[in-house]
């Protein structure tokens, strides 16, 4: 037997560090750190709302693994929409003034350092800028 | 207080001290592997609330695939290894954060708690069990489960073209017609490289 009040006030304060982290971090990988333990603190209360007697449909347990599969998409997408931010200005400051120029090449370092190496192969500069997505699509 | 609730209180509290030190310690890698601690213990609540069904999917899903990606997205976009203070955002925002989440814990706690004021479950004789919920997606849930699929199989695809998407900071060259035939290009030289 088990006191179902113990796993909600562990839900309620998962939720709360979750709200915490999404606010307090700049970094956008961080930020979905924050989201995945506002998630799982979802997934508690339905495990423990299903654990009540007389649940109907074993909705609680199932509803939590439709939730988990739910975020394995959210983040594999989160993460590739992180990955070309990072491709396209260097960083993944959630908190940086948007670059919104259009053209100009910004001072943002690492892309340009890779710029003469492509060069050399196909003579292309333009590859400086698509080298990454090969590193890229293993996360996606 | 029995037993269930002696045990379910210890790993609680390292769920929640974990999830506390992922979101505020100063290390990147280092909240990657809080969350890792955390998840892996939150699947061990599943197994004290008795759904061992959803304690190991979490730890297959969770602690063996995402937090894999997220270690993965930090590698990267070049995560400094260290003490790094600019991961989080100014002191009075943090203030605010702070204020907010405790703000959330407040009130879901003071909903919740009512609500399961009392409320057992008898986890001896349960009244969900494994073959129940397999029984359950197959039966009632089986049209949002194949929807799943599908959506899974869209997420996929979506990272995948998303990944690919080519945003041009010298845009000199930015035509769409000749980008695509060198992203294609780019895409065979990735696959024969792997």
């Amino acid at each position: 037997m088990i006191h179902l009040s113990l796993p909600a006030a562990l839900s309620a304060l998962l939720a709360g560090i979750g709200v915490y982290g999404v606010l307090a971090r700049r970094n956008a990988v961080l930020v979905l750190v924050g989201v995945e333990l506002i998630l799982n603190a979802a997934n508690l209360l339905l495990v423990t709302a299903g654990s009540r007697p007389g649940a109907p449909l074993s909705a609680g347990p199932v509803l939590t693994l439709f939730v988990i599969t739910i975020a394995a998409a959210e983040i594999t997408v989160a993460l590739a929409i992180i990955l070309v931010m990072f491709r396209r200005t260097g960083h993944i400051d959630l908190t940086a003034v948007p670059d919104l120029t259009d053209d100009e090449p910004d001072d943002a370092g690492d892309v340009d350092a890779e710029a003469p190496r492509a060069d050399d192969r196909d003579g292309h500069p333009r590859d400086a800028v698509r080298e990454p997505a090969a590193a890229g699509e293993g996360v996606g | 207080m029995t037993t269930r609730d002696i045990v379910f209180t210890a790993v609680g509290a390292v769920t929640a001290l974990s999830a506390l030190l992922s979101v505020t310690t100063k290390q990147v890698v280092h909240a990657a592997l809080w969350l890792l601690v955390c998840l892996g213990s939150l699947a061990g609540a599943y197994l004290v609330l008795g759904q061992e069904l959803v304690g190991l999917v979490q730890l297959l899903v969770y602690v063996g695939a995402i937090v894999v990606l997220v270690l993965f997205a930090l590698m990267l976009t070049r995560a400094p290894i260290g003490p790094h203070a600019e991961i989080d955002t100014p002191w009075w925002q943090r203030l605010a954060g702070a204020l907010l989440g405790a703000a959330t814990t407040a009130l879901l706690a003071s909903l919740l708690l009512p609500l399961f004021s009392g409320a057992t479950a008898d986890l001896d004789t349960p009244t969900t069990t494994t073959p129940q919920v397999a029984q359950a997606v197959f039966g009632t849930w089986v049209w949002p489960f194949e929807l799943l699929s599908v959506l899974l199989l869209v997420a996929l695809i979506g990272a995948f073209a998303v990944s690919r998407l080519v945003l041009h900071r010298d845009g000199a060259d930015g035509a769409d017609g000749a980008r695509h035939p060198g992203t294609v290009s780019s895409g065979a030289r990735s696959d024969g490289r792997g």
